[in-house]
């Protein structure tokens, strides 16, 4: 089924998504901080305070482990609460109460409790900030059973995997790529989405790229600068980290025989690793070239002069496809 | 006298002008209070007052099985509540069934009193579980292992009360210990800027595990619920009485949305902090001696005695009784099957997930094969 699209911006689908989930479900409510009257740094929860009251749009004090427990106790209540963590680095506060308490609570209580809770984290460089605000920190979250992980790429997508996060018993880390925020596109909110599953943005024969989240788009302009030379890359958005839907790449590298990962994560032990462990397994005999990662270097995430060699760049990535090609 | 025993003789004694509230003296006489009457009547109440010792002598029997099934190698572990009945018997017992409770691990005197069945909680002792039982059936949650945790899920919780426009109450227990964890001071700014409907049990137990109070505080806890705009009290908490007395006083008033309470019960780990502990390597020689004298059970035995509340007949079929719950411990741990090893893929996720799904394919293949 498909209704009639708008565009916006993917703060604006986000706002969006909340917005309708509240609507829908009195029990939904967010906390976090600056997300009342300001609507948010990044204005995501813009308008909400106003039209839901500030029961249901909660100002939180500064403090994120705070945030995450109190969210745990409302759930607990029968609340379904959407937390906004203001920037990827600062969640580790959050750290404990999300991986022992957040993660691991349905499992302990033995299926009898669900914690349907959200926690959006705006992730990833390439805005100019300071320390602690540009870290992909996916990897921790997937690591850790019992939380999901979901990441869009788009306006579009935005919309749809935030409303499936609120509607997951089992509670989400929603990665919110901050560089995308700004990006315009078409958003069909009748549009029917499996949120679990991976999807093939664009086709192409040659070689299988293998993205999410602020990669997305990176990998798409690298496959249509490469397709000006002749290859034809296919770019699979995994969208969601945990499950991670590997069966779209295989059957994509089982035609191409050739894998890219990219992501701004740290390259060593990052979602890259895994992905190339199952991909070599899965296509050992179909495999023209080793699966090969373009992603962070090992050192913290440098000051912002730095990110422009830092980030996987479409020239990076088109490096990147060309050596792979040329084995 | 080093500056650490004199810090332990303030916290842990009595303070002039810092008493804790007692209305249970040890010798099992009822002393008033200028602030806070007597709880119970001893002739009207005397259902009450037996069945709050009924479960104070229960729940230890529950305690010296577990420690016993510890040491013949039934359970892995036990984390004994001797000597901290009144603190948790008295305030369970001020609860409605529909408040609800957030533990740690050690709170199995109100687990019991929440009803919750001693068995279903020593399989997480034995492993056969991380949880037991139901926490909305029993408005109790789950033993919290991580010192804190829980006092936030509290809080939550507390404010989800407020959302539904409800008059039910919390209590968020926690020891001396824990007081120390980022989360309790969180959980104190979040309660206190929502004015949560929670209670604050501290449970002063002087010990956390090997470190004594003066390495957590150099005031009275109960002095640091000023700092964030809450009344407190300090109880006696091998007083029963003062237990029940001032914690209904505290859930009354957070339920008319005054914000919380802080309650700091001063009592004593008679135990070890669990059965993997030596406290013979750190307790200072005849702590355990003066403590033992101001035991919770006993002074309510005599004051039951005293007042007629229970008589001589009364009190050997209540010994009859936690002999029965000894023998049906014992034989439901010790009969207790391990889980199906395919279990362990249980409840991971509330909906499917295909990366859990997969693992429990390939495990059901190596169990039924015998690789794992």
């Amino acid at each position: 089924m498909s209704g009639v699209t708008t565009e916006m911006t993917m703060v604006a689908a986000l706002n969006a998504a909340l917005r309708r989930a509240m609507d829908e479900d009195p029990k939904v409510v967010l906390l976090g901080e600056d997300i009342g009257t300001l609507g948010g740094v990044f204005r995501v929860t813009d308008g909400l305070a106003k039209d839901f009251g500030d029961s249901r749009v909660v100002g939180t004090p500064l403090a994120e482990a705070g945030i995450v427990g109190t969210a745990v106790g409302l759930a607990m209540r029968g609340y379904r609460p959407v937390v906004e963590i203001q920037f990827d680095g600062f969640v580790y506060p959050a750290f404990d109460q999300i991986v022992t308490q957040v993660a691991k609570h349905h499992y302990r209580s033995g299926g009898r409790t669900t914690l349907p809770i959200v926690i959006r984290i705006p992730y990833g460089g390439g805005i100019g900030a300071v320390e602690h605000h540009s870290e992909s920190p996916e990897a921790y979250f997937v690591h850790t059973p019992g939380l999901r992980t979901l990441t869009p790429a788009d306006a579009d997508e935005a919309y749809h995997l935030l409303r499936a996060a609120i509607a997951c018993d089992d509670p989400v880390v929603f990665f919110e790529p901050k560089r995308r925020y700004w990006d315009r596109g078409e958003v069909d909110t009748a549009r029917a989405v499996d949120p679990w599953t991976s999807r093939v943005v664009r086709e192409g024969g040659d070689i299988t790229l293998v993205a999410y989240g602020p990669m997305v788009r990176t990998c798409r302009e690298a496959a249509d600068a490469l397709a000006d030379q002749g290859v034809q890359a296919e770019v699979i958005d995994l969208r969601s980290l945990s499950p991670l839907d590997l069966d779209p790449v295989i059957a994509s590298v089982q035609r191409t025989g050739r894998c890219v990962v990219v992501h701004e994560a740290v390259e060593i032990a990052g979602l890259g690793a895994e992905i190339a462990a199952q991909v070599q397994q899965q296509c050992f005999f179909h495999l023209e070239a080793p699966v090969t990662r373009v992603a962070g270097a090992y050192l913290p995430y440098p000051p912002s002069r730095f990110e422009k060699h830092y980030l996987p760049s479409i020239d990076r990535v088109i490096a990147t496809v060309n050596q792979v090609m040329s084995l | 006298m080093t500056q650490g025993s004199h810090m332990r003789d303030s916290l842990g004694g009595f303070l002039p002008g810092d008493e804790p509230i007692r209305l249970l003296a040890p010798d099992g006489t009822a002393t008033d209070h200028p602030l806070v009457p007597q709880p119970v009547d001893p002739i009207d109440d005397a259902d009450l007052l037996r069945a709050m010792y009924r479960d104070m002598v229960l729940a230890r029997r529950v305690d010296t099985e577990a420690t016993a099934l510890q040491r013949t190698g039934e359970l892995g572990l036990w984390s004994s509540c001797l000597g901290q009945e009144a603190a948790q018997i008295g305030s369970a017992h001020a609860m409605r069934a529909t408040d609800f409770a957030f533990p740690t691990y050690r709170e199995s005197a109100v687990a019991w009193a929440r009803g919750v069945d001693p068995v279903g909680l020593l399989g997480l002792y034995r492993g056969t579980t991380h949880g037991g039982w139901d926490p909305v059936e029993h408005g109790f949650g789950l033993f919290t292992i991580v010192l804190g945790s829980q006092v936030l899920h509290a809080v939550g919780y507390a404010m989800g009360i407020q959302r539904d426009g409800s008059d039910d109450a919390v209590i968020a227990y926690y020891g001396d210990g824990a007081g120390s964890e980022g989360d309790v001071h969180e959980a104190m700014v979040f309660a206190t800027v929502e004015a949560a409907p929670v209670v604050f049990f501290c449970q002063n137990n002087g010990w956390a595990i090997s470190e004594p109070i003066e390495r957590q505080t150099r005031v009275p806890f109960a002095q640091r619920a000023a700092g964030y705009g809450m009344p407190a009290v300090r109880i006696d908490g091998n007083d029963v009485l003062a237990s029940l007395a001032v914690t209904r006083w505290a859930l009354e008033r957070v339920r008319t949305g005054s914000g919380p309470v802080f309650i700091e019960a001063i009592t004593y780990r008679m135990g070890a902090h669990t059965t993997s502990d030596d406290p013979t390597r750190y307790r200072p020689a005849g702590e355990l001696e003066h403590w033992a004298g101001l035991d919770p059970i006993d002074r309510m035995e005599r004051y039951l005695r005293s007042t007629g509340a229970a008589d001589d007949a009364w009190f050997a079929e209540l010994e009859a009784q936690a002999d029965a719950l000894g023998e049906r411990i014992r034989a439901h741990v010790r009969g207790a099957q391990d889980p199906d090893p395919i279990e362990m893929f249980d409840h991971v996720y509330a909906e499917p997930h295909a990366d859990v799904q997969r693992d429990r394919t390939r495990w059901e293949s190596m169990i039924s094969g015998g690789a794992a």
